[in-house]
């Protein structure tokens, strides 16, 4: 089995894909000749044709838009927003058309796409190239959001989003691009959308986390084991739809939670498992959850390490519901 | 072949054995004239269309059964029985006119002033107003305003939305497919003037000018976008030169004048189907009524413009055509409206009676199976319905 980092894993996906079925197409702003910013797209032009990886002119609207028209009419596009912070042009087409079709049409029409985007800090990329906007489309029911935390998840979820008859939010962790590294199997196979999985087990306190959290995550499991507190770490991998019945035996398990997104707190992912734990499990709760997020401003350049959630202080967290 | 309202098929190809259409129409126009085959009185200007008179009448009564349709529509929302329509007079021949140039394996998308496209391919009235009910047998299964209609047979006629430009570059991408697949269709799609301004307008010009995408692009320019003058939506002398910039030709028609468009619209779906990429079709034309239902147009229109267009009313003039054919009487166009009003009658009694979706509806197509938290919603509400019966629905007016 081949060792791959997650960069390299999503051109696997993608040439898999490609391979397998003639409708996937795969377009965006310099995903062609050039391979994509992130090289995520590599040969794919070269191997498929100019017909099935091109680029498209610069704009979110115009890719996704056409994106919606190609998956109407039986096409499998798998279009690419160079960076998350830029696909705000095509809020429209994804939140009111996309997500919408299925619904508005009785199941006449139906959009079945992938939107491709990496988000994210750790990169020093500023306000414009860090930020993690998977709230805004967890709440737009019709879309399903997914993230992967691993090389092989990435490759998994992809080709198992690729496959997926509705629309699909592909959030790539662009910090862990190329610092991850596993092994990845070679060939088709998919990874079941909407599944937990377990990082690193543990009894005393469980941990919830996605993308590039969960390493930052997994770290301070450890320390924390140093400290003799055995954490649950689960990475949630899908968002939306999220498994619930999943989240709350995690939950209970320990029956202390904290939740960790690089995203703002106010109305963040993080809020919701909070809910969800406070409206059906609220007698095995030992704590309060806690959460560490980003912090509800814009996301800053020179200090993002003090922005983004590290380990330092998510065993803060995890020491205070611990303690409680 | 299309399906006719009334059920029967009638002959209105596009792919017409009638030779090239240089030889039928003259040269292809320019985006600086106002292409008119039909003068106000009737005269024809242009070269002979040769439509069978079976394809001149289909259009004709498609026309009327637009009228009609929308005259019920406006009694049925004064009277509180549906909650909102769209007006269509004086925008009939652009409808008609443009649907007259496709094939059923073309593909339509639509805004929510198009639905003659769909009754001219077949779809039928009693179709159109189970969505007008927002009943269970609606496409939409109530989900969606009146007017927002859907359907995938005898012809696509994609799923329309309220927010505008949307459909522009959707267009765009099905027509990809199609280019890409190697198959002989074309996509048109349908807006507004104001749609104009749109993000959709500018990347689904743009990316079908790079593509040469099979897509026709047709813009009603009836004069508002709700109470805007085109004045205040562009400082361009025309919509159609809009095309010039994007590298694709851009015609102006007469849109009052249902052989002009059919002529604009079968030139630009010619070149799709050649190879030759997209065109942009700028239709002028004037809406002769109300944004909708709930506007009123006496507010901000000029009486004296409703007037100088009440004179150009496309269905007016394309009788004068068919008078001068000896294909129309005073008395066979009353007995045509008569027919049609009589047809919607039915369809109002039908969709009326059918009953609304059920609860279920509400979660149902939201993904292709429900995922766990919906079933639990609606459980949750099924259960509340079961304890505490059902929410009581309001007046159904829209408030606007």
């Amino acid at each position: 089995m081949p060792t791959l980092t997650m960069v390299q894993a999503v051109n696997d996906a993608l040439k898999t894909a490609m391979r397998r079925d003639k409708s996937v197409l795969v377009f965006g702003e310099d995903v062609g000749p050039k391979g994509g910013v992130f090289l995520a797209t590599e040969g794919l032009t070269k191997e498929f044709g100019r017909e099935r990886c091109f680029d498209t002119p610069l704009s979110e609207d115009g890719i996704i838009g056409t994106a919606v028209g190609m998956a109407l009419n039986g096409l499998k596009p798998v279009a690419e927003i160079q960076f998350q912070d830029f696909i705000f042009p095509a809020f429209d087409q994804i939140v009111s058309e996309a997500a919408k079709f299925r619904y508005r049409s009785g199941g006449q029409y139906s959009t079945p796409l992938v939107i491709r985007t990496p988000y994210g800090g750790g990169i020093r990329g500023g306000l414009y190239h860090s930020q993690s906007g998977e709230a805004y489309f967890c709440h737009t029911p019709g879309l399903k959001v997914v993230i992967p935390s691993t090389p092989e998840d990435a490759k998994g979820l992809l080709l198992a989003s690729i496959e997926d008859p509705d629309p699909v939010i592909f959030m790539e962790p662009k910090a862990l691009y190329r610092t991850t590294k596993c092994e990845v199997p070679e060939g088709y196979y998919t990874t079941p959308l909407s599944t937990l999985r377990t990082a690193r087990p543990g009894q005393d306190v469980t941990v919830f986390c996605y993308g590039a959290m969960v390493p930052v995550c997994v770290r301070a499991a450890e320390q924390a084991a140093e400290k003799g507190i055995d954490c649950l770490v689960v990475d949630l991998r899908t968002l939306l739809p999220l498994d619930e019945e999943g989240v709350l035996e995690a939950a209970k398990q320990t029956g202390r939670v904290v939740v960790v997104h690089e995203a703002p707190r106010f109305c963040g992912y993080g809020g919701e498992i909070s809910a969800l734990i406070a409206e059906n499990i609220i007698e095995y709760m030992e704590a309060p959850v806690a959460r560490v997020t980003g912090f509800d401003t814009p996301f800053p350049n020179t200090l993002e390490h003090h922005y983004m959630p590290d380990a330092r202080r998510v065993l803060d967290a995890i020491e205070h519901v611990h303690g409680f | 072949m299309a399906r006719r309202y009334d059920g029967r098929t009638v002959d209105c190809r596009s792919e017409a054995p009638f030779g090239p259409l240089e030889e039928l129409y003259g040269p292809p126009m320019t985006a600086q004239e106002l292409l008119t085959v039909t003068a106000p009185d009737g005269t024809l200007q242009g070269a002979d269309p040769k439509l069978s008179s079976d394809e001149l009448l289909h259009c004709y009564r498609t026309m009327l059964m637009v009228r009609a349709f929308d005259d019920v529509c406006l009694k049925l929302q004064r009277s509180g029985r549906i909650g909102f329509s769209i007006p269509n007079k004086g925008v009939e021949a652009c409808q008609v006119g443009a649907a007259s140039a496709l094939r059923a394996s073309d593909w339509i998308f639509p805004s929510y002033r198009d639905f003659g496209m769909a009754l001219y391919h077949g779809v039928t009235p009693t179709e159109m107003m189970h969505n007008m009910f927002g009943n269970d047998l609606d496409t939409a299964r109530g989900r969606q305003m009146p007017v927002h209609f859907s359907f995938d047979a005898p012809i696509h006629f994609v799923s329309i939305s309220s927010p505008l430009g949307t459909q522009i570059p959707q267009a765009v991408g099905a027509a990809y497919a199609m280019k890409l697949r190697g198959e002989p269709h074309v996509a048109l799609t349908s807006f507004g003037d104001g749609s104009t301004s749109t993000l959709g307008f500018h990347s689904g010009l743009n990316f079908a000018g790079v593509w040469k995408a099979p897509v026709v692009f047709l813009c009603q320019n009836n004069g508002y976008a709700i109470s805007c003058p085109t004045s205040e939506q562009t400082a361009s002398e025309s919509f159609a030169i809009k095309a010039k910039a994007y590298g694709i030709p851009g015609v102006r028609v007469d849109g009052n004048d249902l052989l002009a468009m059919r002529k604009a619209t079968l030139e630009a779906v010619e070149r799709a189907r050649r190879g030759d990429g997209p065109t942009l079709i700028e239709a002028v034309t004037f809406r002769m009524g109300g944004h909708s239902t709930s506007d009123d147009p006496t507010r901000y229109v000029p009486k004296e413009l409703v007037e100088a267009w009440a004179k150009k009313d496309p269905l007016a003039r394309f009788e004068r055509f068919l008078e001068k054919r000896k294909l129309w009487t005073k008395e066979l166009g009353e007995r045509l409206y008569a027919e049609a009003l009589e047809h919607i009658g039915q369809a109002v009694k039908v969709a009326e009676a059918t009953p609304a979706p059920k609860l279920e509806s509400i979660f149902s197509d939201v993904y292709a199976d429900v995922p766990a938290h919906l079933r639990r919603q609606g459980q949750a509400a099924f259960d509340l319905a079961a304890r505490k019966g059902d929410a009581g629905a309001g007046d159904g007016k829209f408030p606007l």
